[in-house]
């Protein structure tokens, strides 16, 4: 009842929405509420600590975007009315709609038809610096039978949103890594869209370590049937830190195959976790193929994680679906096996926490980037001493 | 000569409601070259033992005595003890997700040893150990204990006895769950571990069947938390024939 009081110009009472396929989408900000904090897509957020990017907050700076790709590959930077922006998917929240309706210019990437792109492509975004907001969009194209790996490497300060475009035509292969390595100052909203071509594969991978508040939204959509995507996702946070995922894999065509795996761990007082694993299988979405995991270690006490998976199914002429959600401490009888093996506990300590990582960290095809997690797990772990 | 001395041990564990006593006053030494087998019906306490031996967290020594070669066993960490030469070989050996075996295998010879081992011997040396208890060389790079069945569990348990060579090892239920080939196996590879007569061995077991392939040069009976007789080899024989039900009131077979 308190909310009609809050909020006079609401439509209605707050009521989580009873479909994925319902949720409304708009590239407009304005046709988005200021939310509360209590809607359902924002209820594990902490508001407080989103700096005005879901009131309106204009931009005071802007994000430094360098990128180092090989020949094949075509950079460029665009106005904000270029025809192919926001092909892959559409804001489904305010703040995303809110830094679609603010970028001014927008870097696009484009791999050939039939192009093998012979090197990673390196992008590295920058932060405002501190006490500065900034807009920022980037579409990665991935045209018929392309392929490609590309990283996005997030570091700096200040608060940043923004929309990442991922365009697969048919046949595409597209390897992405995102990694949200910010400073412990930074505020960081990204929503990730993926429009996913005929037979074509999408692997996308989001690490984060650093930030005060990272929300990533990565949603996959399937434009035709036969694609594939992976999204694994890899978190380690500290005290105070609010590291949030939400995916979302929208099937909507046929004989597709999607498969979610994050990890998460967590250290100190009040660090805290949030995963939402949304999957929609259409009622035309025959053959499906999903599966989706969550798992998080509370190496302290005082952290939280949550963990919701949601599976709609529209479809009985599915191959398969499951989910599978479990958050717990140190499994106390792996250390005293590793113990009674003569492993010292604090050795015993990083090998169960470096297996925990281990099929993620295996899943990362780009050993520069694999090494650097790995060091910086390490670094993790070296620092609360465990 | 490494001898292993329990005095009076009194251990507790923790249950909902309050401390409860699961070992009253367990007197044995094991010395080099020496076989112990523990036998005893189910819940009398075997496997508290051992656990307690090897510094098991939920349980509490509440008094009495543990000494390896004269050094306080109880003051040392669950990792210093297997450091100093106490191996104890799971009845339920744990499964580490992401860990390989090479790996684990490797970290723990590295502990136990105070320095890895070189690592062109080391290759030789784990592969020899694998191939005497017929486990398939792949098993290496799968994640330690993870999927394998319950007899692939207790090989491997045997085969990092092999190589880490401890002073003392303590089996507990190591037949459980062994098949004839497996359980031939893995005899085999206790009797290796003894035949250079300077190891102890402490063998907790329900069933007399492993007895015939390791011969054990003591046998006690364990009951109600503690030793209530002892004897040779020969005694294992009479238990076969008899059960536990003189020393539990209760008919429970120690045969096959």
């Amino acid at each position: 009842m308190t909310a009609a009081v809050d909020k006079p110009h609401s439509h209605g009472a707050v009521v989580p929405e009873s479909s994925r396929a319902e949720w409304f989408t708009s590239f407009d900000v304005n046709a988005f509420e200021v939310p509360s904090g209590r809607e359902e897509i924002w209820r594990f957020t902490p508001m407080k600590r989103l700096a005005g990017l879901h009131t309106g907050v204009e931009a005071t700076g802007s994000a430094t975007v360098e990128v180092d790709a090989p020949a094949e590959v075509t950079v460029e930077t665009v106005e904000r009315g270029d025809a192919r922006l926001g092909a892959a998917g559409t804001p489904a929240d305010r703040v995303a709609a809110q830094a679609y309706s603010s970028f001014t210019a927008a870097t696009v990437l484009t791999v050939a038809k039939e192009t093998q792109a012979s090197a990673p492509v390196l992008v590295t975004v920058t932060g405002p610096g501190a006490g500065q907001v900034a807009y920022g969009h980037l579409q990665v194209r991935a045209e018929r039978f392309a392929e490609a790996v590309v990283v996005l490497d997030h570091r700096g300060s200040g608060v940043y949103a923004d929309n990442v475009e991922f365009v697969l035509a048919d046949g595409a292969k597209l390897t992405v890594v995102s990694i949200q390595d910010w400073a412990d100052d930074a505020v960081h909203v990204s929503a990730q869209h993926a429009s996913i071509g005929r037979d074509a594969l999408l692997r996308h991978t989001v690490v984060t370590l650093g930030g005060d508040l990272v929300r990533v939204s990565p949603t996959a959509a399937f434009a035709d049937k036969g694609g594939e995507v992976e999204l694994n996702g890899l978190y380690f946070a500290d005290a105070g830190q609010h590291f949030e995922h939400r995916t979302f894999v929208d099937h909507s065509q046929a004989n597709c195959t999607s498969n979610v795996v994050y990890k998460g761990a967590l250290q100190g007082n009040d660090a805290h976790t949030v995963w939402i694993g949304d999957v929609l299988i259409r009622a035309a979405a025959e053959g499906t193929q999903t599966y989706e995991l969550n798992r998080n270690l509370l190496l302290t006490d005082g952290a939280r994680a949550d963990s919701v998976p949601n599976l709609e199914i529209e479809t009985g002429e599915i191959a398969g679906a499951g989910h599978a959600s479990a958050t717990g401490r140190f499994d106390d009888e792996q250390l005293f096996y590793l113990q009674a093996r003569g492993i010292p506990e604090d050795q015993a300590r990083r090998l169960v926490v470096r297996g925990f990582f281990h099929e993620l960290l295996m899943k990362i095809q780009v050993p520069e980037v694999r090494e650097r997690l790995e060091a910086a797990i390490e670094a993790e772990l070296e620092a609360v001493g465990v | 000569m490494a001898t292993l001395e329990i005095k009076d041990l009194h251990v507790s564990v923790a249950t909902d409601d309050g401390a409860k006593e699961i070992l009253k006053g367990v007197d044995l030494t094991v010395k080099a070259g020496e076989t112990h087998a523990i036998m005893g019906p189910n819940g009398s306490g075997k496997s508290t033992l051992s656990y307690a031996v090897a510094g098991h967290p939920k349980y509490e020594v509440t008094s009495g005595s543990v000494t390896l070669d004269g050094e306080n066993v109880l003051e040392m960490s669950v990792d210093e003890r297997a450091r100093a030469g106490l191996f104890l070989a799971m009845q339920y050996p744990v499964e580490v997700p992401g860990v390989s075996m090479s790996n684990f295998l490797r970290t723990a010879a590295t502990a136990v040893r105070g320095e890895a081992p070189k690592l062109r011997t080391w290759v030789k040396e784990v592969k020899a150990a694998m191939s005497e208890l017929e486990i398939d060389p792949a098993f290496a790079e799968r994640s330690v204990n993870e999927g394998f069945s319950g007899g692939e569990k207790k090989r491997h348990e045997i085969l990092q006895l092999a190589l880490l060579s401890p002073k003392i090892a303590i089996l507990d239920e190591t037949d459980s769950g062994l098949d004839v080939d497996a359980l031939r196996v893995v005899s085999d590879g206790v009797n290796r571990f003894k035949a250079s007569g300077e190891t102890g061995v402490l063998l907790i077991t329900h069933y007399t069947r492993i007895l015939r392939h390791i011969t054990p040069d003591f046998v006690h009976v364990f009951a109600g938390g503690r030793i209530v007789e002892s004897g040779g080899s020969e005694l294992a024989n009479v238990l076969e024939a008899e059960g536990y039900v003189k020393y539990t009131g209760a008919q429970e077979a120690a045969g096959v």
